[in-house]
């Protein structure tokens, strides 16, 4: 029994990671249709700018979340505003220019900061491990379950309760339509970009004590949330939550049972065949077309 | 009268039978010529600048620079300078046997030094057995193999665990969980440690390998808690090294009652995952930075003055550095018209230099060297302290774990 529980405790950890990294790209993919193949890069941009404060400013992870969201933000603002929207209704084109910026992020880190592998330090506080159930579990692994499921619920507000989700979602329906009532698509959109790439950023920080930090780090990440938001469906928020979660508790017990390799290729091979099935993912809004 | 095709033909094929049958020794003292001509002997130095393995192979590189440059300062070989051709094969198997052809075939040097992983290694290993020429390879790695044409300066299992093992099973138990990345070196590496395990009454809990850059522990950690082994021997690398760590600390395990002893843990892997997380697990390596001897102060020294201040020297950046002055030494031995790379080779079997970790010698049966192991524990200021030297310097064995197998000069023999 205990270590049933500990296995959920263990998936409900990956998931919430899985979920922090997806659900910049959930909100990107979902609401704007771009396949943002540089979203790894901003989780990667994230990381690199939490290591930047704490080595030359000596400021904490905690202390620094706020300017990370900020600076990553601002980052995907200026790629929205300069290349993006330049290619309106290209979605290749859109693909293949959100990679070329991906690599151009990757080598500039590179370049500027060398190819060695880097570290965030643990906060200091969270460092220890704390009682759950009768279970010991990393602090900082609650702490980044408790951030994830905060930042989901902001972001599910802004989206549902808030003018700019509104006019966001009104232009995810038609977006002439919502122009013609006076709303703005493409500032929308800059700020939509901004605020999906800014979370990512936060994830790559978030992740970044218990990871390491490289220039290629974000490539396994984008793949990750790939899986997760195609299999929790796109524009949907809540299927992005619940397909983490899923993700999670499947691979965490398979590799208890077996290894992280089998759990890799099955939960893969899991997903491959469910969109056979269910192109659409698991959960989908309907949108009249 | 034109030659019709058919004559010259002919023609051709008479002029290089004649060739070939009459002056075979006009082509080989080309070549000869070739390798050490206008006061300059060309190597190659192939190790990856850029992808995922650049983060430590960039070490490399420097500190076989570094010796170069040391050696062709103090007047280069005999007068010769060495003049080294540099190759970034990117992290990639396929780029490192065509960049290895080229250095050889295209450039004609007379040796390259080269590879961190093994899979790089296998990939160049054919070209060099087809030119026969020389490649020395300084990572410690799985051992199992015997070619003519490579020699060996980093550690093989045998010299990595002899001692280990049992010094671990002794201070912590004989309960140990293997874990490594999945690959032939940790699988290889295992192996051997089950025997030893074996011989000395420990037992493996679990054996367990993840992907090649994985970064998720916490099934790993899951397991290792319900297992509580004494010792988790890990063959991880990359990355995942990092991860591993990080994430064992984070989840509050204990070094002191569970350490992780690994043999692939550096003072390079330590600067990436950070004092705090390295600090009290175990490594065993043939050298370490804050091993006391004149030679190493001179290399560290060397080294930082180079390369700068922050950086760190580590057991593969060593063999790098004292592989290159064996080179030297080997090519000091031979009259500049016979510098070809299989009288190196001959020349350099039974060779002995005082390297950084102590006297180092090449064993002529299968160009493996002789090594000094030591087994360190991190420190939470990036470095490790040496707890046991060994007495003696160890023989390499790569086949170690195959008991009826053995590498000799003649190749590899199996015995009945």
């Amino acid at each position: 029994m205990d270590q049933f529980i500990e296995q959920i405790v263990t998936g409900l950890s990956i998931g919430s990671i899985l979920l922090l990294v997806a659900m910049g790209l959930s909100i990107i993919y979902g609401s704007m249709g771009i396949i943002n193949l540089a979203h790894g890069e901003f989780v990667m941009l994230g990381a690199y700018t939490a290591w930047l404060f704490q080595s030359h400013f000596g400021l904490g992870l905690l202390a620094s979340l706020v300017p990370i969201f900020i600076v990553v933000a601002a980052i995907g603002w200026i790629i929205e505003r300069f290349v993006l929207s330049l290619l309106n209704n290209r979605p290749l084109d859109t693909i293949l220019a959100t990679w070329g910026v991906g690599i151009m992020l990757q080598q500039g880190v590179r370049l500027m900061v060398g190819s060695e592998l880097r570290y965030v330090q643990l906060p200091q506080s969270l460092s220890d491990s704390m009682d759950v159930f009768g279970l010991s579990v990393s602090s900082y692994r609650v702490f980044l379950f408790t951030v994830t499921i905060a930042l989901f619920a902001v972001t599910w507000i802004l989206m549902n309760h808030t003018t700019v989700g509104m006019k966001l979602r009104a232009i995810m329906q038609d977006r002439s339509v919502a122009a013609s009532f006076g709303i703005n698509a493409k500032r929308v959109y800059g700020l939509t970009f901004a605020y999906g790439a800014g979370l990512a950023g936060l994830a790559g920080a978030l992740v970044s004590p218990l990871k390491s930090v490289s220039p290629d780090m974000g490539t396994g990440y984008v793949i990750d949330a790939f899986m997760v938001v195609v299999l929790g469906g796109v524009q949907s928020l809540a299927g992005t939550v619940a397909s983490a979660f899923i993700l999670g508790e499947l691979s965490g017990a398979i590799a208890f049972l077996q290894n992280d390799t089998v759990a890799k290729a099955l939960v893969l091979l899991a997903i491959v065949v469910l969109i056979r099935f269910r192109p659409e993912g698991l959960f989908t809004t309907r949108v009249r077309a | 009268m034109g030659i019709s095709r058919r004559t010259l033909m002919k023609n051709a094929a008479a002029l290089g039978a004649f060739a070939g049958a009459g002056f075979p020794h006009v082509w080989i003292k080309n070549t000869d010529i070739a390798y050490a001509a206008g006061g300059e002997i060309k190597v190659g130095v192939l190790f990856s600048l850029t992808g995922t393995t650049a983060i430590i192979e960039e070490s490399l590189n420097k500190a076989t620079i570094l010796a170069i440059e040391e050696i062709n300062a103090a007047g280069g070989i005999k007068g010769s300078k060495i003049v080294p051709i540099v190759e970034d094969p990117a992290s990639d198997p396929a780029t490192f046997a065509e960049k290895a052809r080229k250095l050889v075939i295209g450039d004609k040097c007379v040796s390259v030094f080269g590879s961190y992983t093994s899979a790089s290694r296998k990939a160049v290993l054919p070209v060099f057995e087809h030119q026969n020429n020389l490649y020395w390879y300084p990572t410690l790695y799985e051992g199992r193999e015997c070619s003519k044409n490579v020699i060996y300066t980093g550690a093989v299992p045998n010299q990595q665990q002899d001692e280990f093992v049992p010094w671990l099973i002794k201070k912590f138990g004989k309960k140990f969980y293997l874990i490594g990345s999945n690959y032939i070196y940790p699988k290889e590496e295992n192996n051997y440690c089950k025997k030893l395990l074996q011989k000395y009454g420990g037992e493996v809990v679990a054996e367990e390998y993840v992907p090649l850059g994985h970064s998720e522990f916490s099934s790993v950690i899951n397991k290792i808690r319900s297992t509580q082994p004494n010792v988790i021997f890990s063959t991880v690398v990359g990355d995942s090294v990092v991860a591993l760590h990080r994430q064992y600390r984070a989840a509050g395990l204990d070094p002191e009652k569970m350490p992780m002893a690994s043999l692939t843990t550096s003072e390079n892997e330590v600067a990436a995952m950070g004092g705090d997380a390295a600090a009290g697990h175990f490594t065993s390596a043939p050298y370490f930075q804050v091993h006391k001897s004149p030679e190493n102060e001179r290399f560290v020294a060397a080294y930082r003055k180079r390369w700068g201040a922050d950086k760190v020297t580590h057991f593969v950046s060593e063999a790098c550095y004292f592989q290159t002055y064996l080179f030297k030494q080997a090519v000091e031995k031979l009259a500049t018209s016979d510098i070809t790379p299989p009288n190196i080779r001959d020349a350099v079997k039974g060779e002995e230099t005082i390297a950084p970790q102590g006297r180092v010698r090449i064993e002529p049966e299968n160009l493996h060297t002789w090594l000094w192991p030591k087994i360190a524990q991190a420190k939470s200021d990036g470095q490790f302290e040496i707890l046991v030297e060994a007495k003696q310097w160890l023989k390499p064995l790569p086949y170690a774990a195959y008991p009826g197998q053995v590498c000799t000069d003649k190749g590899l023999i199996e015995k009945s």
